[in-house]
């Protein structure tokens, strides 16, 4: 076994960065299970179609890194207040179930296209030239770019728990999620409000995916990959809590990075092992509480 | 329905069974059998027990692997096989039960999904599943060392027994009191536990059943296939099995027949066809939620019979 420094550390950094993007996610589906009900499956097909767009924005119209920053999630965003107009609003009357099986339908329908669009091959994006190279700390090599993720990261983490928990559109969220007819009656449109949250929620993801576009090859089917693992991450931080979604997403990939250095086999299964043992301890989840 | 019908019903199906090796070509024939075997067993689960199942896969591909093995590495014969797989079919199911069955509704659809995955990542990295490759070259052997299975035409007639076996069973199972405290269960959690049963244990009870059973889907379908693969244990087979219950009508002993009917076929077509198969069953699965709740045998028993519920608002009929 390889237990050196350079080695731990370069996969803590890993780890680091996974854990960043787990946290995004989960986030985006913790914003939009607490406000909707539903739990949306097509979060992962999001991210992946967020990467996506910033590769056609540079491919087609040579839009590059940080205009892809921004019109990239708004792309996605907007797509996500179509289909929740369009779609999703039917069933919000209907057992929560419902929304899982029409998430899961609309991800068959996203990803399958882009899959037969592109193949299941991956697209290189390139790193742009502000974020190329990196820091030689001595004992690793710390590329610029991973250091601007998880700042990013950790920022988008912030600002959602900020404007969440502390400002206006926060509160009339929270107010519309827990007493909907009593917040109309206030004269707050709740429908509209809905939306807007989950256009919010599916943006979260669209930027994700340009994050992760210089650093994962842009495929089809990098969302359903990432998918399944931030379902456990969010039973395992407590669904619909934001501090549990990026508690967990960090530290879960910090995990998944230290049992890459101890023991490889158990690396993609370890977040699952973990999800396993909250359950059985505190089936709420660590920050959860049942409704 | 009344017992006449019902008889007649039943004869019908069995002339189907006996004349489509006629029409059809058997191979395909027997991937509609087994994924309709499959889709009962997971009616059993998601129809009558309530238990939004998304990890159906691990059951299905999980006993494929463990009947592949058995019969290929360990010599058992086909009967045997088949047996291993549906019963280590049954214990994941008790390991998957026990870990989630506390949990309800999108809870339990979420771990299940998750508890699959991890059963995918085994598939994938374990010696004897051959990771990519899967396991080639099963040998179907004899039935009870009577029946040369090697020939399509007997390996057809033995799924298609094995089918009606399971089938009895699912038909068996829900109509029985056990059954009818499922749906109580089902309708009415709270009420059911007041009236003092143990609705965990009941739901659990279910669940294992169910797994064993789409275990004996998968045994027999990789047996007949001669190989075991990853594509039996991914989430994307969960979702199909979800969408062939539901097409065909979740609320309905028949209806997961007619959905696994339906999908096998349509998937067939399409993959000559060359068109994208993904976003078109992705949409029939939109368009079965937003409209179709009750599914095919669902909507039809609507119309002919008098007292059907009208389109489902919870999960269940």
């Amino acid at each position: 076994m390889t237990m050196s420094l350079p080695v731990l550390s370069g996969q803590l950094l890993v780890g680091l960065i996974n854990g960043s993007f787990y946290a995004i996610l989960s986030l985006g589906l913790s914003i939009i299970f607490g406000l909707l009900g539903i739990v949306n499956l097509t979060q992962g097909a999001f991210y992946m179609v967020g990467a996506f767009f910033a590769w056609m924005l540079l491919q087609w119209l040579g839009v590059g890194y940080w205009g892809a920053l921004i019109l990239a999630p708004l792309g996605v965003a907007a797509i996500g207040v179509i289909l929740e107009l369009l779609l999703i609003r039917r069933i919000y009357r209907l057992d929560h179930s419902y929304g899982l099986l029409l998430t899961f339908g609309l991800l068959l329908i996203i990803q399958g296209s882009f899959v037969y669009i592109f193949g299941t091959a991956g697209q290189p994006y390139p790193i742009p030239d502000e974020l190329r190279g990196g820091y030689n700390l001595g004992f690793m090599f710390l590329p610029k770019y991973r250091v601007w993720v998880v700042l990013v990261a950790l920022g988008l983490c912030f600002a959602t728990w900020y404007s969440i928990e502390r400002t206006w559109l926060g509160r009339t969220l929270r107010a519309a999620t827990e007493k909907p007819s009593l917040t109309r009656a206030f004269g707050i449109n709740v429908p509209r409000l809905v939306t807007v949250g989950f256009g919010l929620g599916v943006g979260l993801s669209g930027l994700a995916g340009v994050l992760a576009a210089p650093i994962y090859a842009v495929s089809p089917l990098m969302g359903a990959d990432i998918i399944i693992v931030v379902f456990a991450v969010v039973v395992i931080g407590g669904m619909g809590s934001i501090l549990g979604s990026i508690v967990s997403g960090v530290s879960l990939g910090l995990l998944e990075g230290l049992t890459k250095v101890v023991y490889p086999q158990a690396s993609s299964s370890v977040i699952f092992v973990m999800m396993i043992l909250v359950l059985l301890i505190k089936p709420t989840g660590l920050f959860g509480w049942e409704k | 329905m009344d017992g006449r019908t019902k008889l007649a019903l039943a004869v019908l199906g069995i002339i189907v069974i006996l004349i489509a090796p006629h029409l059809f070509y058997q191979l395909f024939l027997i991937k509609v059998i087994c994924f309709a075997l499959f889709a009962c067993a997971f009616k059993l689960a998601m129809g009558t027990a309530g238990l939004l199942s998304f990890g159906h896969a691990a059951f299905f591909g999980g006993a494929a692997y463990v009947a592949a093995h058995a019969a290929k590495v360990w010599g058992f014969p086909f009967e045997l096989a088949v047996l291993a797989g549906a019963a280590a079919a049954a214990l994941l199911g008790l390991a998957f039960g026990v870990i989630s069955i506390r949990r309800h509704g999108i809870y339990f659809a979420m771990i299940t999904l998750a508890l699959a995955q991890l059963v995918y990542f085994v598939a994938l990295q374990a010696p004897f599943t051959h990771s990519e490759d899967g396991i080639q070259g099963v040998p179907r052997g004899n039935l009870l060392g009577l029946v040369d299975l090697t020939g399509t035409n007997a390996m057809y007639y033995t799924a298609a027994g094995i089918f009606l076996i399971g089938y009895l069973i699912v038909a068996r199972i829900i109509h029985s009191p056990f059954g009818k405290i499922l749906d109580a269960i089902r309708e009415d959690p709270a009420r059911a536990l007041s009236l003092g049963y143990d609705i965990d244990r009941f739901r659990l009870l279910a669940f294992v059943l169910s797994a064993a059973l789409s275990g004996l889907a998968g045994a027999t379908k990789t047996i007949a296939f001669q190989f075991a693969s990853l594509t039996d244990v991914h989430w994307a087979t969960s979702g199909d099995v979800i969408l062939m219950a539901l097409l065909g009508g979740i609320g309905t002993t028949f209806g997961p027949v007619v959905g696994a009917v339906v999908i096998v076929s349509l998937d067939e077509f399409l993959a000559d066809s060359g068109l994208p198969i993904q976003p078109i069953i992705g949409t029939i699965f939109v368009l079965c939620i937003l409209l179709f709740r009750n599914g095919v045998v669902g909507t039809l028993e609507r119309w002919l019979g008098p007292s059907a519920p009208k389109q489902a608002e919870t999960l269940v009929t």
